[in-house]
């Protein structure tokens, strides 16, 4: 599976949304969209971290990085070895 | 369906630690003491080959410390300790015995979890911790032949114990269990009846306490009543009753900011939206007052989800030193609304 397939379908089965049928492409904001609690944070960071062995450092912690499905792709891409 | 009701024989008992195998919660520093007779109810139990496993909301090695100094940490293979679901858990507990859910019998003090792990595997029978006594009687808690292999199957699985850790692949309660709960959140600012409990939360929750910070009674409320301070209280009620007052909150008022001395919640709601919900709050008010916000932060190797948390509710680090002491600071151009499964009053 594309690896942007695969952040769309966890954050599917994870975020609770604001609006039950809401769709949401790649490029919109996912802390606009749904409830980003605790809960959803670290399993987000665990998942990129263990899926696609990434250390997340604490500088990498910006939202920017993980605010959509795109940004996180490229977060991912950009950490993986070339 | 009730223990009684089913005829299949119970292969493995799983517990909840917190007021089920002891009394007291760990995480808040309780001396916990064992319940009467709830040792040999578990050796009398394996004896026969039933097998035991943990179901707990704990720090891992804190809770197989406890359970070694209690000298009972021989008796339970494949052990679930973390914050995650219940029902999570016994979903690993099922995979890793290899037997059926309806073979599984869940011991807990708490109806929340009991419902959540139904809600999730109907076919296991959940007991109400406080009937421990009645276990060895229980038919489905007597098999038919107990052999040599019986007496030798715990110890047969203990080869393959795998350990958990507190931050894996984390498994949140779904949407639909979470919405049924009818959570009503309630902040207010604190009275003089609240400080007790004030205090006692601040000396007791270790882990979820931004910066492990605790204050007296006269401190507190010497902040109650001073202008340049505000003291947030929170409280929390579901389905099954009140938690009783669980967050606390204390923040100084600036000229140009509002500065977060001190963030709790007690580990007993931890997970279930509450800390974001007071945390938005907060940032509204700040945003209200026309305020900028600051906040403190003391990092440890146990908070990293706090650390998460505030950076995923757009802190920034302003300033560190080597003791993991950390000032943040929020432009509150994100706030996060209340999710809808928790009704929200600030009285």
């Amino acid at each position: 599976m594309e690896l942007k397939e695969k952040i769309r379908k966890f954050i599917e089965s994870n975020l609770v949304v604001f609006e039950d049928e809401a769709e949401f492409s790649d490029s919109d904001n996912i802390f606009e969209m749904g409830f980003v609690n605790s809960l959803f944070a670290m399993k987000l960071v665990n998942y990129i971290e263990e899926d696609f062995g990434i250390v997340v450092e604490n500088d990498d912690l910006e939202i920017s990085n993980f605010n959509s499905v795109n940004r996180i792709t490229e977060f991912i891409e950009s950490k993986q070895p070339a | 369906m009730t223990v009684t009701e089913s005829k299949k024989e119970v292969k493995c008992v799983v517990w909840d630690l917190d007021y089920t195998i002891w009394d007291g919660t760990l995480a808040e520093g309780d001396n916990v003491q064992l319940k009467p007779g709830i040792k040999e109810v578990i050796q009398t139990l394996d004896s026969r080959g039933v097998l035991h496993s943990i179901s707990s909301k704990n720090n891992y090695d804190d809770a197989m410390n406890k359970l070694k100094e209690f000298g009972l940490e021989e008796y339970f293979i494949y052990p679930e300790i973390h914050w995650n679901t219940k029902s999570s858990s016994l979903a690993a507990i099922q995979k890793n015995i290899n037997i059926g859910m309806d073979a599984i019998l869940f011991v807990d003090d708490q109806p929340f979890e009991r419902e959540e792990v139904k809600s999730v595997h109907p076919d296991v029978t959940c007991l109400d911790a406080v009937e421990y006594k009645t276990m060895p009687d229980l038919p489905r808690l007597n098999p038919r032949f107990i052999t040599d292999d019986s007496k030798r199957r715990r110890k047969m699985y203990q080869d393959d114990i795998k350990r958990k850790i507190e931050e894996e692949a984390f498994e949140g309660p779904s949407e639909e269990f979470l919405a049924s709960l009818n959570m009503k959140f309630v902040i207010h600012e604190a009275k003089e009846e609240d400080l007790k409990r004030a205090e006692e939360l601040t000396v007791r929750t270790n882990q979820l306490n931004a910066t492990g910070k605790t204050y007296d009674y006269d401190e507190l409320n010497a902040f109650r009543i001073s202008d340049t301070h505000k003291l947030l209280v929170c409280e929390l009620t579901d389905r099954y009753g009140s938690y009783g007052k669980i967050g606390l909150a204390l923040i100084e008022i600036k000229e140009e900011y509002w500065h977060l001395r001190l963030l709790l919640m007690s580990c007993r709601v931890m997970a279930r939206g509450v800390g974001t919900v007071l945390m938005s709050h907060i940032m509204q008010e700040t945003k209200k007052a026309g305020k900028k916000l600051q906040a403190d932060f003391k990092k440890t190797d146990r908070n990293r989800m706090m650390y998460v948390s505030y950076k995923f509710a757009n802190f920034k680090e302003v300033s560190s030193d080597d003791e993991g002491h950390i000032l943040f600071e929020n432009d509150l151009s994100m706030i996060q609304p209340f999710p809808p499964y928790i009704e929200v009053k600030i009285l």
